[in-house]
């Protein structure tokens, strides 16, 4: 049986659980004789510790334990770094307790087990904290004023600067017709999770087994880094994953609390859970985005780009997280995005503040460059009278230059180039599907009280990093096959999709997959996970060839109970078939098991453009979008009702951090959005007018599925394209958006500057 | 996030109600919980007792004569909404309930509690003091009704004693040929306003305002009406001119606080654009 599940709109299996109520989150877990965690986090953004007293609390009706540093013997190990893990890192990783400095207002200073959450939130108010404040770094300024220090031995509060360079850009910049110097911000925020994190942990002190629920995203990584604090063998933990309410590249990472909580647990002897809320999870998760960049474009004056220079400052918060350094690095690597660019300088400097670290959320540094860059690219055509588009089309990457090579990035050197693509092919279709030429003629007119605008611009998303991915298939007692897999499930609709994959691999009918077991540690013998909008081709590479494998085990079982070759067997839907017309069924070999693996350097990417048409009542500076596209060609599509799903929900998010969301801090680190009422979140009804494409024109060669990322390339384009059709529509007012958030009081002080002006 | 430990009680009577009130010293009605529970919640209060109002029905009416709308203290948002005599009876009041919260709030949350709650930028307290409207409270020492504009003192700050209940807002009646507009603007629909106004007027034959009353929302430390706005109104044809100066008196009468979500010159921009379309649209020309 041909089948063709690939590629076509299965709908997502895993919804009708949802859909019912029937997920089951970590939160749901209640196990006998469970305990509750409660964290004291610090209020103070800087300070040094002085005294922790506990000695009230422990006494309290319902409090079984008070945990801070001193519990634990040779003081709280450091959560090591997953991706970039450069020595340089080391000094500024973060403890999983505070012992004997607070760094930011939130981190951990003691863990309450209690009988209950409540009781442990009465119970926090006796604990006695001395703390000696010290004065805040409250952004890169300061921080780089360097008087005040978060880390006194490093003498610096600059962790790193990433160089991505190619040609040369001075002598480039020396003989170019036409230069141009720009400053940008993008503002703080970050990946949201409506289910918050959570973890429980069950010590099973005669076995001297752990269980973990409430894994996600990198369960194995995690399980290396928790064993080797817990000092215990790597095989005696397990991780489970759980139904999660998003990812976004927050959840996942290896936090305070995934030591905390399975340490509270051996202390106790006791199952323990800790579920975030939500004022800890604006103040706990990763943050992100927070970025400012000096910059500068130098073109001939066709508009032909010749190089690019700047360099960026990112605000780190106050400890390198496990994949604090990625947005940096990007921010460095990918300021060029999509354009053809021949020289190129971009450093990028890593600070540390007293705010809540940084990690990566979707698009990582791709969201700020291509805000970065697409406005400069708006400035250069309104300089040099070019159309934007004409603009555009010049300088992308022409499809005759892949695979493209990515100027090269240090320290920490990865070799990379860009796939495959022809990006003025995405372009096009964008500006036609959209209706471009005829939407184009309203840009800047005033109509019924409203400005209107329009812009377009282009991206690429990486995807698919290596190393490895492992997959198994396993035939069950009635012949259907199980797929286990090292990727996780974070929303994507993996369950769907790999059975998909699974079905035509396998060439059975798709509800002959019994089911996807995802991410926890006991279903394949290593996992990398699910980040870098990987899992689909990663792990849908390592299904193939666990099917090739598996195809293999059953030909030799088969061959060896038919008495033939291995070659005269024949696997179809309907069974086994061997010469002679002797027969089987997939249940006669029902326990037959086979692995199979991906591995990978490269990386894939994704790419496309975006236009949108907004309106903007100039008086209160409120935006509204009245129709936004989004082009991707994401090579072979799977599912393409799953992967224009990932699109407008990245959209959203885009929108949200371009438009909305803001996470805000006094002078002295304190953060001021502690709840949904004051960071705003895009809801459901705030962004009706989304459209998304999708094309496979340029499978992947890199890969047997053909398949890229397709995770991210919604949210990357979103600030860069909303920001320049609102210039667009405010053209009369000189309004030219130079940092994100655009809130409605930003917009408004650009009109009223212009007003004043004129 | 979790509550901290408080006693609970739900009387059948008013005056069980008000004597529960009154047996502790941080005793506090429990109406839709919608403002209270999130305070204490985020442990901003921690009463020892809620007494909670659920069961006192009468409090539940909305009651429309020649005298005007009087609104029971335990009336819901949906109430409002879903009463289509308000249509006629008070359209400013359906309309300025339309931007309150979501939809889930507005099944739970109450008129009283609004009142009582005393937030600046609600809708609630800016219609009561726009429209003149009367506060109607009973305590243990008896009953006695308060107007809006003496009631509201400052934000989360009213003239109601700690063992008195609000039992119904009086909001005085309202001709059939008066002029009527509201305009907010909020970050996204159902937040809390950054500024709004309500406004209305009569015409008289010669199709002259008399009788402004222009109330300013979320621009103060309580809602207020604007006099000097109103100023501009009374004695004239509204037309845009008219709009537009209404808008800057209103503007020059306020000095909104900077905070997080807008800072005091946005704020006192934005009242004044909302008076002017407000006025606009009462005047039935097209208005943003
Ligand atoms: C997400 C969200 C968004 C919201 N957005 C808006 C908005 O846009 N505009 C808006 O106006 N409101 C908004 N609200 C608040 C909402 O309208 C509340 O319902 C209202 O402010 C309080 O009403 P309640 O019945 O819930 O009162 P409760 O929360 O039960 O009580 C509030 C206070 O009033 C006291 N109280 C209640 N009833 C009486 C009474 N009869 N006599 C004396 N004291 C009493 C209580 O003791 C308490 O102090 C929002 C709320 C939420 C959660």
């Amino acid at each position: 049986m041909r089948n063709s599940f690939v590629g076509s709109p299965v709908e997502r299996r895993e919804d009708l659980r949802f859909v019912r109520g029937r997920g089951q989150y970590v939160d749901d877990l209640n196990p006998d004789g469970l305990l509750h965690a409660v964290i004291l986090r610090s209020s103070f953004a800087h300070g040094r510790i002085r005294s922790i007293d506990a000695s009230a609390t422990v006494k309290l009706a319902g409090v079984h334990a008070v945990i801070t540093a001193r519990d634990m013997p040779g003081g709280p190990p450091r959560i090591p770094m997953r991706l970039q893990p450069l020595p340089e890192f080391m000094p500024f990783e973060q403890g999983v307790i505070a012992d004997t400095k607070v760094r930011y207002v939130g981190e951990p200073i003691a863990v309450v087990v209690a009988t209950s959450v409540a009781v442990g939130e009465d119970a926090l108010d006796h604990i006695v904290v001395d703390i000696e404040p010290l004065p805040a770094v409250s952004d890169c300024e300061t921080s780089a004023a360097g008087d005040r220090l978060l880390f006194e031995q490093q003498g610096a509060n600059c962790a790193m600067t990433f160089t991505a360079e190619c040609g040369d850009a001075d002598a480039a910049f020396k003989a170019a017709a036409y230069v141009r110097r720009e400053k940008f911000r993008t503002g703080r925020h970050f990946g949201l999770t409506l289910e918050p994190r959570g973890v429980m942990a069950e010590w099973d002190a005669a076995t001297g087994r752990l269980t973990v629920s409430g894994a996600a995203k990198v369960p194995f990584f995690n399980r290396r880094v928790l064993a080797e604090q817990m000092g215990l063998p790597e095989d005696s933990i397990a991780m489970i994953e759980n139904d999660v309410g998003g990812g976004f590249g927050a959840r996942g990472e290896f936090y305070p609390e995934d030591f905390l909580i399975p340490f509270a647990a051996r202390y106790t002897g006791r199952p323990v859970k800790w579920i975030e809320d939500r004022r800890e999870n604006l103040m706990a998760m990763n943050h992100a985005r927070q970025a400012q960049v000096e910059v500068e474009i130098a073109c001939a004056h066709d508009g032909t780009i010749l190089a690019l220079r700047g360099h960026a400052h990112v605000d780190m918060g106050a400890y390198m997280r496990t994949n604090g350094a990625v947005a940096a690095r990007n921010i460095a690597q990918f300021m060029a995005g999509p354009y053809r660019i021949p020289n190129i300088r971009v450093k990028s400097s890593l600070w540390m503040t007293n705010k809540t670290p940084v990690g990566t959320y979707r698009g990582p540094g791709r969201f700020e460059t291509d805000f970065f860059r697409e406005r400069l690219l708006d400035m250069v055509a309104k300089d040099l009278r070019l159309d934007r588009v004409e603009l555009r089309r010049r300088n992308l990457i022409p499809a005759s230059h892949m695979p493209y090579p990515l100027p090269a990035i240090a320290p920490f050197p990865a070799s990379d180039e860009i796939d495959s693509g022809d990006y003025r092919a995405t372009l096009d279709r964008c500006l036609e599907e959209f209706g471009w030429a005829d939407k184009a003629k309203l840009a800047g007119k005033l109509i019924d009280g409203r400005f209107h605008g329009l812009a377009v611009g282009c991206f690429i998303e990486g995807g698919a990093a290596g190393p490895k991915e492992t997959a198994r298939l396993e035939i069950n007692p009635d012949g259907s096959v199980a797929v286990f897999i090292g990727s996780s499930a974070v929303g994507q609709g993996v369950e769907t999709v790999f059975a998909q994959i699974a079905a035509d691999a396998l060439e059975i009918p798709m509800d002959r997959i019994s089911g996807v077991h995802h991410g926890s540690t006991a279903y394949v013998s290593d996992g990398y996970g699910a980040y870098h909008s990987r899992s689909v081709v990663m792990g849908g590479s390592a299904l193939l060839d666990a099917t090739k494998n598996l195809h293999n085990l059953i030909r030799t079982a088969a061959a060896k109970r038919f008495g033939c070759l291995p070659s005269e067997i024949k696997i179809s839907e309907d069974g086994i078939v061997g010469p002679h017309g002797s027969s089987a069924r997939f249940a006669d070999f029902a326990g037959l098991t086979a692995e199979g693996a991906f591995l990978n350097k490269k990386h894939t990417y994704t790419f496309g453009a975006h236009a949108a048409h907004v309106t903007v009542d100039a008086r209160i500076g409120r935006i509204e979008i009245i129709d936004y596209l989004a082009v991707t060609d994401c090579g072979r599509i799977i599912n393409p009702m799953t992967v224009r799903g990932q699109v407008i929900g990245s959209l959203v998010q885009g929108l949200g951090g371009a438009l909305l969301e803001d996470l805000k801090y006094d002078k002295d680190g304190q953060l001021l959005t502690g709840s949904l009422a004051d960071y705003l979140l895009p809801s459901a009804s705030d962004f009706p007018n989304l459209r998304a494409v999708v094309t496979e024109m340029f499978p992947s060669p890199i890969n047997p599925l053909g398949a890229k990322g397709a995770g991210e390339g919604g949210i990357i384009s979103a600030g860069g394209v909303v920001a320049n059709a609102v210039a667009n529509a405010l053209g009369a007012f000189g309004v030219e958006p130079r940092e994100l958030p655009l809130t409605p009081q930003r917009v408004w002080e650009m009109v009223e500057a212009g007003r004043l002006a004129t | 996030m979790k509550l901290p430990a408080f006693d609970y009680a739900c009387p059948a009577t008013l005056a069980e109600a008000l004597a529960l009130l009154a047996s502790r010293d941080d005793a506090k009605a429990l109406a839709g919980g919608q403002s209270l529970v999130p305070m204490m919640a985020f442990r901003i209060a921690s009463p020892s007792l809620l007494v909670d109002l659920r069961r006192l029905s009468d409090l539940r009416k909305i009651a429309i004569d020649t005298s005007g709308v009087r609104l029971g203290a335990m009336v819901r948002w949906r109430d409002i909404e879903d009463d289509a005599r308000l249509n006629g009876a008070h359209p400013l009041l359906k309309a300025a309930v339309s931007h309150v919260a979501h939809y889930q709030i507005r099944n739970r949350g109450t008129v009283g509690g609004s009142i009582a709650h005393a937030d600046p930028a609600a809708e609630m307290p800016g219609i009561a003091v726009t429209c003149d409207a009367d506060i109607a409270v009973t305590g243990t020492r008896g009953a006695r009704v308060i107007c809006a504009d003496d009631f509201f003192i400052a934000p989360l700050m009213t003239a109601l004693a700690a063992d008195e209940i609000i039992t119904e807002i009086r909001l005085p009646a309202w001709p059939p040929r008066r002029r009527w507009g509201f305009r907010e603007f909020s970050r996204r629909r159902g937040d809390f306003a950054l500024a709004a106004a309500a406004v209305f007027f009569d015409v008289d034959d010669a199709g002259k305002a008399y009788n402004a009353h222009i109330g300013a929302i979320g621009v103060g430390d309580r809602p207020a009406r604007l006099p000097a706005a109103e100023a501009e109104v009374n004695g004239q044809v509204v037309d845009i001119a008219i709009s537009e100066r209404a808008g800057r008196a209103a503007s020059a009468s306020v000095d909104p606080q900077s905070d997080i979500h807008a800072s005091g010159a946005y704020r006192k921009s934005l009242i004044g654009t909302m008076v002017e379309r407000a006025l606009q649209s009462a005047a039935g020309m097209s208005a943003l």
